[in-house]
């Protein structure tokens, strides 16, 4: 069994065993050029470790839990999370790791290495699979080698990996990795070189930054580029960077840091450098006989080869482009914080403003005409906020994600989500509306009058006091009953309302636990203090970051929901008026152009109405036992209340579990009444199961159909742990 | 006839190769029959077996400890009318709590490393049939008993 293979004894029939990567190198080693200390570590040796952990079972358990094609790209991700959290955890069995640990000892000596990922080429050259895997450079110390051989091979699993497979076609039961383990070269400048220009046959390319070239492949430092003439192997044209970073090896691993002025005056590369770089890659181009894509590095006056692959063809410089896609899943630290700066300072404020200023204008004074014109303002409005929040918004989401690799790659926790109690407890809009609905039902609960009146539905003479913060409620949180899509159609808030707060009322308040804000603190510690120095800092910036990004996933649409409360309003208004000259109550015709934009309202798509068994040959179908995504643990058990359009809200019962196509921000009023909830829509970062985790409920996403398998009143236990709903008791 | 020794070996030999087994409750007099992933004690005295506490069965077994359990070697080939081995097995089933739980969970996930996530999930319960006796099917119709004093 050869589990790790020296480049020199690597031959044409390993090509599979040690990946694309793995044989050029070999080949390389073998053509005489200079190549840093490599070994490759076989796919065999994976295949071994999945097998013999049990990995390879439980990693197709998990992505088989429901059609690939079913599970949106959130439920993906949390696949990749979960799974990328079992390799963290699982250690490589104890005869393997004594011939890695012999090898690795004897090969490097204690010196820093790269590991990178080597995929087998699954089919063919189309596929490329450039930047879906990861590699990891400055690593030191047997165990940490062999921590991240581990890690490069997960990176098989990750989200963006699972999706190109999918797309391309390839058969995921068959994937392995290979990993090279490379010596670090520390160079002074580093770089790329196309022996030949994808775009222009007659040129090639050689791009340089100071320092390792991890920041030019990462795309975090813009580098040097100079266009090559291939005829007569001379420079055509020099465009410089800005040279401001460069990467540098840290304690372990790397860091971008600011580039010395007096280095940053000059090109990394002089003239006969860049011809000599040139001519390396044009050596590999005919070595390999067919055009070169290369990584290389200049330690003092040596030139390395780090990697060469070939420049495929057209098309698939168009795989290129779809993986790129993938990549850009992956939205960077600094990205991040620059979206949150926009988001925060500008995005949110923006949205507050524009509800306000939509709220002072008096919709009773505007004549009708004026009216439908204020109607289609506001749709508008409505619309540009809706856009920028799938624009903008969305993808801020990114911060919680990027703050949960983080942790369970320091934390490696047994729970692969410990990390989202962290982010948990910030002042979310959603629960300070709670916060205040529960204060309104404590003042029916201590006030029997008022909870008289309230049933018996004479509003008139209820307490002032309670009217008042009712309209302070309703003022800032707009109408509870409509959803945020297809919200015109909803009714006048009060009745509703009255309904959720007598249920809230009438039993004992609902206490977000103290339990979990002191776990939190310990978690938090531990967390920060596994790092170090400037490493500590960054994990601080991180947490902060990680936070708001979840808050504002709740948010958001609390905001988007303030505005779409105002079109409402206008839409009420002009209803009103409709039914009032229907009515006989007013003789003054109504302007055509407040009818025809309400009819237009009307004629927007509606909620799609709920499923209706099939009778058939005397056969019934009944779900029994339904698998979706674990989002929240626990385990509970209630009688159904499936929310199949707002409306069905206001007949929450408390102790009912919520079913519903996808927990709306603006519907989370009721979470607190109930026992558990269930969600169509599936993925651990969606509203429903944030939510959810606050109030510590069991929560069940990513069940198909949810809403249509299951009927009001059904028995139904929900169990978080793993993700299964049952419908019925146990009976026959 | 055969040593009882080597009768143990042969039902100790299928328990260890099959991964899966049929076990059967019953309420109110309605058989009622599941499959599970299971691992035997090696002294043939346990059966073991992990169900979600929101199963039909768990629910049956908790009401009437009785069961029965099926472990085959059948391939869905024509050979196996003269081939495959089956065991019956009956006995008595109950959950398991800290610190057999562990115990047996170790036990469990030795033969079964791809259940983990499940079989450590609160919501599930360990269960241990203790075995009455076995049922020993060879050559399409050759039966042999075991009974565990």
């Amino acid at each position: 069994m050869h589990r790790i293979i020296s480049p020199e004894n690597i031959h044409q029939e390993d090509r599979q065993r040690v990946g694309g990567k793995g044989y050029a190198l070999a080949q390389l080693v073998k053509g005489g050029f200079r190549v840093p200390k490599t070994v490759c570590v076989t796919s065999d040796a994976y295949r071994e470790y999945v097998a013999q952990t049990g990995l390879r079972e439980r990693i197709l358990l998990e992505l088989n839990r429901k059609s690939f094609s079913d599970m949106r790209w959130e439920e993906i991700w949390d696949c990749a999370t979960r799974i990328r959290n079992i390799f963290l955890r699982k250690s490589i069995p104890s005869e393997i790791e004594k011939e890695f640990k012999e090898i690795i000892t004897a090969q490097f000596k204690g010196k820093s290495v790269v590991v990178r990922s080597s995929a087998p080429d699954e089919d063919a050259a189309s596929a490329s699979f450039a930047g879906l895997h990861e590699s990891y450079v400055n690593i030191k110390g047997v165990d940490k080698i062999l921590d991240h051989i581990r890690k490069v091979w997960a990176s098989l699993w990750s989200d963006a990996a699972l999706l190109y497979r999918q797309e391309i076609g390839l058969d995921i039961k068959k994937s392995s990795m290979a990993v090279v383990i490379q010596e670090i070269v520390v160079g002074d400048k580093s770089g790329v070189a196309f022996s030949k220009s994808p775009n222009n046959d007659s040129q090639g390319i050689v791009e340089s930054v100071y320092g390792l070239n991890q920041g030019l492949v990462d795309g975090a430092i813009e580098p040097d580029r100079w266009i090559m003439a291939r005829e007569n192997r001379s420079v055509v044209s020099h465009t410089p960077a800005k040279r401001k970073q460069w990467m540098i090896p840290d304690k372990s691993g790397v860091q971008l840091a600011v580039l010395p002025v007096e280095v940053a005056k000059r090109p990394p590369l002089n003239p006969r450098e860049v011809i000599r770089v040139f001519n390396l890659a044009l050596d590999a181009e005919g070595f390999f006989k067919s055009p070169q894509d290369l990584e290389w590095t200049f330690q003092q006056k040596d030139l390395y080869v780090l990697q060469s692959r070939p420049i495929t063809t057209l098309s698939s410089q168009k795989e290129d482009d779809s993986r790129s896609w993938y990549l850009s899943l992956h939205r960077s630290f600094e990205n991040l914080k620059a979206l949150r700066e926009k988001i925060e300072n500008e995005l949110i404020p923006g949205m507050i403003a524009a509800a306000e200023k939509l709220a002072r204008v008096s919709l009773s004074e505007l004549p009708d005409k004026q009216l439908a014109a204020e109607i289609d303002h506001r749709w508008e409005v409505n619309q540009k906020w809706t856009n920028i929040y799938w624009e903008e918004f969305i993808p801020f989401a990114h911060g919680i994600r990027l703050f949960g690799e983080i942790y369970n790659d320091r934390m490696r926790p047994e729970d692969p989500y410990e990390f989202v109690d962290l982010l948990t407890h910030t002042d979310m809009a959603s629960l300070e509306r709670n916060q205040l609905l529960e204060a309104l039902a404590e003042m029916i609960r201590e006030n029997q009058s008022l909870a008289k009146g309230l049933s018996a539905g004479q509003y008139a003479g209820l307490d002032p006091q309670f009217l008042e913060g009712l309209d302070r409620f309703v003022e800032k949180f707009g109408d509870l009953t409509c959803a945020v899509t297809g919200g015109t159609q909803c009714e006048q808030a009060s009745d509703s309302l009255y309904k959720i707060l007598l249920e809230m009322a009438a039993h004992p308040p609902i206490n977000t636990g103290q339990r979990k804000l002191r776990k939190k603190d310990a978690l938090k510690e531990k967390f920060l203090n596994a790092f170090e120095g400037e490493q500590k800092k960054q994990a601080v910036e991180l947490l902060d970051l990680g936070r708001s990004s979840y808050q504002l996933r709740d948010d958001d649409n609390i905001y988007l929901g303030r505005i779409e409360a105002q079109l409402l309003a206008a839409v009420r208004e002009a209803r009103r008026r409709i039914d009032d000259f229907h009515a006989g109550r007013t003789r003054q015709k109504i302007a055509d152009e407040l009818i025809q934009v309400v009819e237009n309202l009307d004629q927007r798509p509606r909620s799609q109405s709920p499923y209706k068994q099939q009778p058939g040959d005397g056969f019934v179908i009944q779900p029994r036992q339904l698998i979706g995504q674990p989002a929240g643990p626990g385990l509970a058990k209630g009688p159904a209340r499936v929310i199949r359009k707002t409306a069905d809200l206001s007949e929450f019962k408390f102790g009912e579990i919520l079913i519903c196509d996808a927990v709306d921000p603006n519907m989370t009023f009721v979470v607190p009444l109930a026992a558990a909830v269930v969600e169509r829509r599936g993925g651990m970062l969606i509203h429903g199961a944030i939510i959810a985790r606050e109030y510590g409920l069991p929560c069940v996403t990513g069940i198909p159909d949810a809403t249509v398998l299951i009927e009001n009143g059904d028995e139904i236990t929900v169990d978080g742990y793993l993700g299964i709903v049952t419908i019925g008791s146990s009976d026959l | 006839m055969e040593p009882t020794e080597e009768i143990r070996s042969r039902l100790r030999d299928l328990c260890v190769s099959q991964k899966l087994a049929v076990v059967s409750t019953q309420s109110d007099g309605q058989p009622y029959a599941s499959l599970v992933a299971f691992v035997a004690s090696d002294d043939l005295r346990h059966i073991f077996f992990v169900t979600a506490r929101t199963t039909r069965k768990f629910a049956y077994l908790t009401k009437d400890s009785r069961v029965a359990v099926l472990i085959n070697s059948s391939t869905n080939e024509e050979s196996d009318f003269h081939d495959a081995v089956s065991i019956t097995v009956i006995g008595t089933a109950e959950e398991i709590r800290d610190p057999e739980r562990k115990k047996v969970l170790a036990l469990y996930l030795s033969k079964h490393p791809y259940l983990e996530d499940f079989a450590r999930s609160p919501s599930c319960a360990v269960i241990k049939v203790t075995t009455k006796s076995y049922y020993l099917v060879r050559n399409f119709q050759n039966v042999m008993e075991l009974h565990v004093d």
